[in-house]
């Protein structure tokens, strides 16, 4: 305990690093997943395509993703631009299976209801399909973020300072305070980005039910 | 691209066949750890798992507890029990670390699956005269072995994935190329030991996605397909 006492600043300093390089892929997981989870709800050709290229980017291990996006993209191993891409790809590899699953779950005459009363396929799609699936992305976009910050931590590996770095420095200098108190900051941000995303829910979408 | 090149070159060099981890120990050992700390999460989570979703009791604790395991950083929990344990018991610290983050996923997939049975078929089975415990075994294990094998499908990518953050631990595995790669700057290793390590996990996934479709029970299979 007095090792985190001693450290509270290193420890604030680090969590907000840590959100801050969780943010960005996050937002754009979301973001991205929104027209590619509706190529993989609109057509059978493109739902087989897009679920198996999810899946796979999703089977990649994280340090194995670190060490194959620079030479593909042309950017530097040690680098945060690197974690980011990598936290995007499983971010969206996440995303895009419950933005599909969230536009098929709204009921088809809600659908052929918003036709009748003469929705275009662009205002119905911004105005019911997405408002009413919006439940179901929330879910997706609170495993997104959970696991998002959860796996942010191995950047270390690359040389990104954020929470991991109590791990490895803990590890070396043989603290298991500091280990433990990484451990739990990042649980705890976690589990509290998690709640904020579910308040947020209720008051962006109040039609949403209790399921939600 | 020339760095591919140089990777694939790593790969069936001779120095990594016969180095001081030959390519194939590594790989053993991958599996190895994978393999065994799996094994030992489902002879948990797997009973567990029928249990409380046939009796749903305990069913807040298992949700919340896949719910929250996704927040804990898998190399933060390596890297702890290790110290706690001890650095002699590298090897025990590190498959239990494993075997913890292997629990959850098990356990959602095994209680989800009984869980997902409709309630008429329950009742139906309970109707002809079955026991308790021959709905569970006979009907709702069956029929929810789809999604549990889903559980072990995800538990395993998650501990190749571990696995590969603990080559920062000890110079075992696939992962300790790429650490050992990244102090000496070796780019084509590190490259070489990442495109194994894809290979590993994409092969294990494609093993899991079949064995999802042949754990259908046969009339399952032919009630959807004769519609």
């Amino acid at each position: 305990m007095t090792w985190v006492v001693d450290n509270l600043d290193l420890i604030g300093r680090l969590t907000v690093e840590h959100l801050r390089q969780s943010a960005l892929p996050i937002l754009l997981g979301l973001l991205l997943s929104i027209p590619l989870g509706w190529l993989a709800f609109r057509f059978r050709l493109t739902r087989g395509l897009m679920l198996t290229v999810v899946g796979l980017l999703y089977t990649i291990p994280s340090l194995a993703l670190f060490a194959l996006l620079p030479p593909l993209l042309g950017i530097s191993f040690l680098s945060e631009i690197n974690l980011v891409i990598a936290l995007t790809i499983y971010a969206v590899a996440i995303m895009t299976r419950f933005v599909a699953d969230a536009l098929a779950s709204v009921e088809p005459h809600v659908r052929q209801a918003a036709d009748a009363v003469g929705y275009g396929a662009w205002r119905r799609f911004w105005q019911v399909d997405l408002p009413l699936a919006g439940p179901v992305v929330l879910a997706g976009l609170r495993v997104t973020a959970v696991s998002t910050i959860s796996l942010c931590t191995v950047g270390i590996l690359i040389g990104i300072d954020n929470l991991g770095y109590l791990f490895t420095n803990g590890y070396q200098r043989q603290i298991v305070a500091e280990i433990l108190a990484g451990v739990v900051a990042v649980v705890v941000i976690a589990l509290v980005i998690d709640r904020l995303l579910v308040v947020l829910g209720r008051a962006l979408m109040p039609w949403a039910g209790k399921g939600a | 691209m020339d760095l591919f090149a140089e990777a694939i070159a790593w790969i069936f060099s001779t120095d990594t066949q016969s180095g001081s981890l030959p390519l194939s120990e590594a790989i053993a050992t991958h599996l190895a750890f994978t393999v065994v700390s799996v094994l030992i999460a489902a002879v948990i989570a797997v009973p567990a798992g029928w249990l409380v979703g046939h009796t749903g009791r305990g069913r807040e604790i298992a949700v919340g507890l896949s719910g929250a395991a996704r927040a804990v950083p898998s190399f933060g929990l390596v890297l702890l029990l290790v110290l706690v344990f001890g650095v002699t018991h590298k090897v025990g610290a590190s498959t239990t670390a494993f075997v913890l983050l292997a629990i959850p996923p098990i356990l959602a997939g095994a209680y989800s699956g009984v869980e997902a049975v409709e309630r008429r078929i329950v009742d139906g089975a309970r109707a002809v005269g079955m026991t308790s415990s021959q709905v569970l075994g006979k009907v709702e294990i069956p029929l929810g072995l789809p999604l549990l094998i889903g559980g072990l499908r995800s538990a395993t990518l998650q501990v190749v994935a571990t696995v590969t953050l603990a080559g920062y631990v000890g110079s075992w595995g696939l992962g300790f190329y790429i650490v050992q790669g990244i102090q000496i700057r070796d780019f084509a290793q590190i490259l070489g030991a990442a495109l194994v390590i894809v290979v590993l996990a994409v092969l294990l996934d494609l093993l899991f996605a079949l064995a999802e479709r042949a754990v259908v029970p046969r009339g399952v299979r032919a009630g959807r397909d004769g519609r």
